[in-house]
């Protein structure tokens, strides 16, 4: 076990406490919930996959920040990292993982492959997974050092924390997955 | 006595002059062409006969030179690794452009099977007898052989690319 | 001609036809699709099952093909070295040096015995990295997700050590014609010697965790093995041939780098079955071990950290900006006036999964004409649905973690 006396804890929302009750907004709760326990499915392609091992290994421990449970199955997943190049011949499965997802979900892109293509500006890589997905982190390195990729699924918490609940159906979200021709 | 580059070209020269040519010397590698009506039968005899006994196959690729002579803009590189006597040979089989056709060696070593389907997607060099000649690493639908000098690298229908941030002008495009 | 270009569903439609009307049994397809957690890196493997048994399979390989050797034909030869580090990417330096002997053997290049020494040393602290993982990963395909987190915590050690010498973790990037771009620091060679004071210990604890493990036995002994006579022909190189019995090393057999310096053993298996494998990698450790010692108690002292080429060695800063030789130099190397040999060479090193070679082309100018990458899981790889017919599917799970199937060599 570890003598640190140096431990984070997440803090409370903002809400009124009383004996035995504690009163704050739903959304609060939800967000919190939700930021606190991000199952990612890890899409690891190739180099970038091999960081994200040493981030899930004991050193730099994703699952102190609620990513305990790798899920490899899309439908019991919460976040999709993509880490690691994207080939043409790639792209239409990752777009089937996505739409295998169930909502609420989202997706963060790792590494230079994922965000932009990377150092393959070729004929066969897909220049940015955000051609066939929408993405809302990006993390840019080659590969990024486990500590940037924590950064990232830490900016991706404070987006989930203030998310609207009633986003996913809302006509801007909707605007979003048309353009990508999701149904 | 084991077997020395010298040893190889004699014998091979002996056997099959005039389909194998051009033996030379580079950084200690015998290397020399073969015509390819003949690749198979000299393969064959360099794995098979008991002086020569080159077992191992390290290696099948392909090159373009389009500036050479039109029977000879395309050539498959064999690669082939006596483990015995510790010797390491390269045959050239070049083939015309219009239609690069050549044996397949798969018989011979079953490890030239994706090797040489890795040789057909990128040059469209077809091996004859192949078991299962289709594109392995570029998608099947694609028309063209990407490896192939006129192909160009980049994607050329990426519209998010401006580039005059990459230095490229008109004439160096 | 026109079956043997089916999509590998429909190929297998006839198969199954035919036994349902023959026997009565209903085979059926299992997709091992290209993401899945057992397969690390993508490739795609559809099998025809009989329940659980495995009668036939067909892979599709490319789902991260890069267009390397495409990329090469336009790159001068500093900008190959970071497709290199792609290649195997678990054990980038291995890569990395073998591209810079090739481009040493076409230039003509001597390279310094100290230097020979300290690439020997990173090449082998690199192919104890790359193992580390494949036996863990092993481990956790059985379920043994200890050793894989245990053991994970000294290539963190080991990339510590890459840091301090070249920058980087994983995609390494390192040494230039001639050596390496900055002599290595005292904390470098202080990490090497506590990394090889630290680690037989860990590794034998880890060895002992699933070598003599009567589960781990059980699922590995006898899954995926391979004769001798068929991995040579199918072109089997390094730890996976090696495991059959066949002990073919290229460090043994066409030494480079001043490997014939050093005494090592080449283990070797006996049946080729994924046991085998796992052992014979986990032997090749305590070897690679034994050779960093050599190296490092024999490092001569003499000999710099590259060799003596202003013609393909950057001149250091300080020189450009007041010598007027190294700022010529320095000018010529960068806008690529310094004449190539034209030559055709083959060069090949033993990385951590066989022989990688390197078939090079070169026509004057300073970017090739032609770069082939030799890449040993690509060939390998080709022997899998044969070696899993007729074995269950669980099987064919540990076989593929145990050969070590890496997707940045496979489709480069």
């Amino acid at each position: 076990m570890s003598n640190s006396t140096n431990i984070k804890q997440v803090a409370p929302p903002p809400g009124y406490a009383g004996e035995g009750f504690f009163a704050t907004k739903l959304s609060e709760v939800v967000g919190l919930a939700r930021a606190n326990s991000m199952w990612p499915l890890p899409f690891a392609t190739s180099c970038c996959g091999i960081e994200y091992m040493a981030t899930m290994a004991a050193t730099y421990d994703i699952g102190r920040f609620g990513s305990e449970r790798m899920s490899f199955s899309p439908r019991q997943a919460d976040m999709l990292l993509v880490m690691g190049t994207i080939a043409k011949k790639m792209a239409p499965i990752l777009r089937q993982v996505y739409e295998q997802m169930a909502e609420p979900k989202w997706v963060v892109a790792v590494g230079a492959c994922a965000s932009s293509g990377g150092v393959f500006d070729t004929y066969s890589v897909l220049q940015g997974i955000d051609k066939v997905i929408p993405v809302d982190v990006y993390v840019p390195g080659c590969p990024p050092r486990p500590e940037q990729i924590l950064d990232g699924i830490l900016e991706l918490q404070e987006i989930v924390k203030n998310e609207s609940v009633r986003r996913r159906s809302s006509e801007e979200y909707k605007d979003l997955l048309n353009s990508y021709n999701i149904k | 006595m084991s077997l020395t580059n010298e040893i190889v070209q004699q014998t091979l020269s002996q056997q099959f002059t005039p389909k194998v040519e051009n033996f030379h010397i580079e950084h200690d590698m015998l290397a020399f062409e073969v015509k390819k009506e003949a690749s198979f039968e000299v393969i064959q005899f360099l794995k098979e006969n008991s002086g020569m006994n080159f077992n191992f196959l390290t290696d099948v690729c392909g090159i373009h030179y389009p500036d050479y002579a039109k029977d000879r803009q395309f050539c498959v590189v064999y690669h082939l690794h006596n483990w015995y006597d510790n010797v390491r040979i390269r045959i050239k089989v070049f083939l015309p452009a219009d239609n690069p056709e050549v044996e397949s060696i798969v018989p011979l070593f079953a490890g030239a099977n994706w090797q040489e389907r890795e040789t057909y997607d990128f040059y469209g060099i077809v091996f004859k007898n192949h078991p299962q000649l289709k594109r392995i690493l570029n998608m099947d639908e694609m028309k063209s052989f990407p490896m192939r000098k006129e192909f160009p690298l980049e994607d050329q229908g990426r519209t998010d690319k401006d580039d005059r941030f990459f230095g490229r002008t008109g004439p160096n495009c | 001609m026109s079956d043997l270009l089916l999509v590998p569903e429909k190929r297998f439609e006839k198969q199954i036809k035919e036994t349902k009307e023959k026997d009565g049994i209903e085979l059926s397809i299992l997709n091992l699709g290209p993401t899945h957690p057992a397969t690390h890196g993508i490739f795609q493997n559809i099998l025809l099952m009989d329940g659980e048994k495995i009668i036939d399979g067909e892979g599709t390989v490319g789902y991260i093909h890069r267009a390397f050797e495409k990329i090469a034909e336009n790159r001068p030869f500093y900008q190959i070295n970071v497709l290199t580090d792609r290649l195997n990417y678990c054990s980038s330096p291995i890569n990395n040096t073998g591209w810079w002997m090739t481009v040493e053997k076409a230039l003509g290049i001597e390279i310094p015995k100290r230097v020979q020494y300290m690439r020997v040393i990173i090449m082998e602290l690199a192919r104890i990295a790359d193992h580390i993982i494949c036996s863990s990963v092993m481990g956790v395909d059985t379920g043994a997700l200890t050793g894989f987190l245990y053991v994970m915590q000294y290539r963190e050690k080991i990339y510590e050590i890459y840091e301090e010498i070249c920058g980087a973790r994983l995609t390494t990037n390192m040494g230039r014609i001639g050596g390496f771009e900055r002599d290595w620091s005292e904390t470098a060679w202080r990490k090497i010697d506590e990394f090889l004071e630290e680690f037989p210990a860990v590794w034998k604890e880890f060895e002992d965790l699933l070598a003599r493990n009567r589960i781990f036995m059980d699922r590995t002994i006898g899954a995926g093995a391979i004769s001798a006579e068929k991995a040579i022909s199918y072109g089997f190189t390094g730890p996976n041939l090696r495991a059959a019995g066949v002990d073919y090393d290229i460090r043994v057999q066409n030494p480079y780098c001043s490997y014939e310096d050093f005494e090592f053993d080449i283990p070797v298996g006996q049946n080729g079955d994924c046991y085998d494998r796992f052992c014979v990698r986990n032997a090749e450790v305590w070897e690679s071990m034994k050779i960093i010692r050599q190296a490092l108690d024999k490092l001569p002292a003499e000999g710099g950290y590259h060799a003596d080429v202003p013609d393909y060695y950057l001149p250091p800063k300080e020189d450009v900006y007041n010598n007027m030789e190294a700022l010529i130099y320095h000018f010529k190397i960068v806008m690529g006036e310094i004449p190539v040999p034209s030559t055709e060479v083959y060069h090949s090193v033993e990385g951590g999964n066989g022989e990688l070679g390197f078939y090079l082309i070169t026509n004057g100018s300073r970017v090739p004409y032609r770069l082939h990458f030799r890449r040993p899981c690509f060939i390998y790889y080709q022997a899998f649905n044969e070696i899993v017919k007729g074995r269950s599917l669980s099987d064919a799970i540990i076989t593929l973690s145990s050969m070590n199937v890496i997707a940045g060599e496979l489709d480069a």
